[in-house]
């Protein structure tokens, strides 16, 4: 029961007709099935090979491949700590501890009320404002032990709920191209001309 | 909230901050100030679209010509310049893509996503105006997984460009059309390789290409032209195209003109994200000066510093003069990269600093290259146990031995006074694909050469454990 919704196909749909070739659409659906069941089910996986048109097994190969997606359930809320060097350097490792003992699991673990799991992360484009972390990939910076306490208590009492949605919901803001301007895209495998702007002309 | 200069807040989220201003000359960075700096009403008051809209008054091939005299250099790691690279196409094969490589992920590099929450429609113009130069008909733009603020951005962004007829089809009117599709990834350094972003993109596990061919400009994305360009590479573009070569070269060097965006992090007071003037600026100026970071904390004294994000040889205090200039850095034994200075003072421990950076590496092998997948391993394997104190003598010959299964020859490194070192210059010889193994290598290496006394201390047990026979004659 974990195939894509109906709404969730017709935004599947509209994703894979931007690409010349549908495969290419892989990662955006997995995280589309991701952001629907919270991890990406086997079920998933068999739809979206239908959407894409390609086998389950290479929908699972490619998408074993990228950190992001889980093939089994995860906390609501999946805190990444940074471990890389510019974090390592302020302290994450003494952050990461902390969480280890304040939720009672190991990097890696989710609490058994299934709402935390944290994670080792690898750098995170913040480095000049260490240590940080992500929570479902929602920033937090320049953390502290009691900071990072204080966050575990806002999410467990829902303060957090609008900025921060339950993990697998990614951008909530998505591309729509309106047909009336879209190009669109053609296989590569149709002879291309040169471009029409490009005769030596100015284009305006 | 943060209260420092250039931090502004937008609804619950605080822009991605860390960003500086400064009294320097602003390419890129012009708008950052603003807290509406991502929306179009804000970018058309601020001549947003008029480099594209002069672009398209002129034919391609003098904006091509126009790109390639300002020697933008690739702002990615490489630094090839970006109008060369638009060269290297096979003429008469089309169609042509460009891919933009929004993945940032090497360790210590933050500016990308600076440039991607903070100004979408610089980075949109960028690829526009790439996109009419080179003749190239469809723009994929790739921005990291975990980047959920720049998606957001980038996206709500392409929403806007697309109504008021930036983006689309007939551009201002114009014979000028190409879509820009939004695409995201899923969690892989190595996906920052061009060709392994082109393998993600077609939808794949994301593994670097076997080369040759040694850009993906004549075979790349659906085998067919493909440029890929780093974000701050076209976030220069708008301005370019504004204000001219000409304008553009008088910044910075003839070798390194323009600006780049440098994020410091690490031990100095004031750790921040800076765009410097290519070419000229020192790192001293950037660790000590006032404008800059201020010095180290608590008044300490450095111990080394990596240069160039997380893959180059580190610097100690000997090389502080140096400037922002890839000719002066490469011979002595390092690399810019991609604009990231991490700084360690004299409380650090550089075998544990050492390890943060090859755990990355090995971490993120895809797996391709036996050298780099057996060897990052190893590397983190040793150094960890060197770090827990369980390390022996002999770990740390296995350890070169390992790094030279990865980089035959001699593996760059700086100079050190204090040792009698002479530098070791770059590059390195190496034996995978892509620089994935080798930057597993370049912490352990670095530290091994310049700090060898902090190994002594560390390796506390001689030798493996002799062999002795289970039962006498």
């Amino acid at each position: 029961m974990s195939r894509l919704t109906d709404a969730n196909v017709a935004i599947a749909n509209e994703i894979v007709a931007r690409y010349p070739r549908p495969k290419s659409a892989l990662i955006p659906l997995l995280h589309i099935s991701q952001e629907q069941n919270g991890w990406v089910t086997d079920d998933a996986m068999k739809h979206i090979a239908e959407l894409v048109g390609v086998t389950p097994a290479e929908v699972l190969g490619t998408a074993s491949f990228y950190e992001m997606f889980k093939f089994e359930p995860v906390g609501k809320y999946v805190i990444n700590i940074c471990g890389t060097m510019s974090c390592a350097l302020m302290g994450a490792e003494e952050l990461l501890h902390h969480a280890e003992h304040r939720l009672g699991i190991k990097v890696g673990g989710t609490t058994p009320d299934g709402l935390f799991t944290i994670e080792h992360a690898e750098c995170q484009a913040a480095c000049t404002e260490a240590p940080c972390l992500q929570v479902n990939y929602r920033y937090r910076f320049r953390m502290t032990p009691s900071q990072l306490d204080a966050l575990i208590d806002d999410l467990a009492a829902g303060n957090l709920a609008e900025e921060i949605p339950p993990h697998g919901t990614l951008a909530r803001v998505r591309q729509h191209i309106p047909a009336d301007r879209a190009v669109g895209a053609a296989p590569p495998e149709t002879p291309g001309q040169e471009p029409v702007w490009m005769n030596g002309k100015a284009a305006l | 909230m943060d209260e420092r200069k250039g931090c502004v807040v937008s609804g619950t989220y605080t822009h991605a901050p860390g960003f500086y201003a400064g009294d320097r000359p602003r390419i890129v960075t012009s708008r950052f100030e603003y807290a509406d700096s991502h929306t179009i009403e804000r970018y058309l008051a601020t001549d947003g679209y008029k480099g594209l809209r002069a672009s398209l008054a002129r034919p391609a091939a003098d904006v091509h010509e126009e790109v390639k005299n300002a020697t933008v250099l690739g702002r990615g790691g490489a630094g090839f310049p970006a109008g060369t690279k638009w060269g290297l196409m096979p003429a008469g094969s089309f169609p042509r893509y460009l891919v933009v490589n929004g993945d940032e992920s090497e360790p210590g590099t933050y500016k990308d996503r600076l440039l991607m929450e903070r100004d979408p429609h610089q980075l949109i113009e960028g690829c526009l105006i790439a996109c009419y130069a080179a003749g190239l008909t469809r723009c994929f733009l790739y921005i990291r997984g975990e980047m959920v603020t720049a998606q957001e951005r980038v996206a709500a962004a392409l929403n806007e460009a697309y109504a008021a007829g930036y983006v689309g089809r007939n551009i201002l009117g114009s014979s000028f059309s190409v879509d820009i599709v939004l695409h995201w990834g899923a969690g892989a350094y190595v996906v920052g390789e061009e060709t392994a972003l082109i393998e993600s993109l077609e939808g794949n596990r994301g593994m670097p290409r076997l080369k040759p061919p040694y850009f993906p400009a004549a075979i790349g994305l659906y085998g067919q032209p493909t440029i890929v360009n780093n974000v701050e590479t076209l976030a220069n573009l708008p301005w370019l195209a504004r204000n001219g070569a000409e304008a553009y070269t008088a910044i910075g060097t003839q070798t390194s003109p323009g600006t780049r965006m440098v994020a410091v992090s690490g031990h100095v007071k004031r750790p921040g994200v800076y765009e410097i003037v290519n070419g000229t600026t020192t790192f001293r100026d950037l660790l000590y000066g006032d404008e800059f970071c201020q010095g180290i904390r608590n008044g300490n004294k450095l111990k080394a510093f990596v240069p160039g994000g997380g893959s180059a040889p580190w610097f100690l205090p000997d090389q502080l003069d140096l400037p922002f200039e890839a000719s002066q850095v490469g011979p002595a034994g390092s690399m810019l990269g991609s604009g990231a200075i991490m700084v360690m003072d004299e409380t650090t421990d550089i075998p544990h600093a050492a390890l943060t950076l090859t755990r990355f590496y090995a971490h993120e092998s895809c797996g391709k290259c036996t050298p780099c997948r057996e060897g990052g391993t190893w590397l983190e394997r040793i150094l960890t146990r060197i770090v827990e104190g369980d390390g022996t003598d002999a770990d740390l010959e296995q350890l070169v031995e390992v790094g030279k299964s990865i980089c035959p020859g001699d593996f760059p490194h700086a100079a050190s006074e204090r040792l009698g070192l002479a530098a070791v210059p770059f590059p390195y010889k190496m034996t995978t694909i892509c620089f994935v193994g080798p930057s597993a290598y370049a912490p352990v290496n670095s530290a091994l050469t310049l700090f060898p006394e902090e190994f002594a201390a560390r390796v506390t047990r001689r030798n493996r454990i002799p062999v002795t026979a289970v039962a006498g004659e």
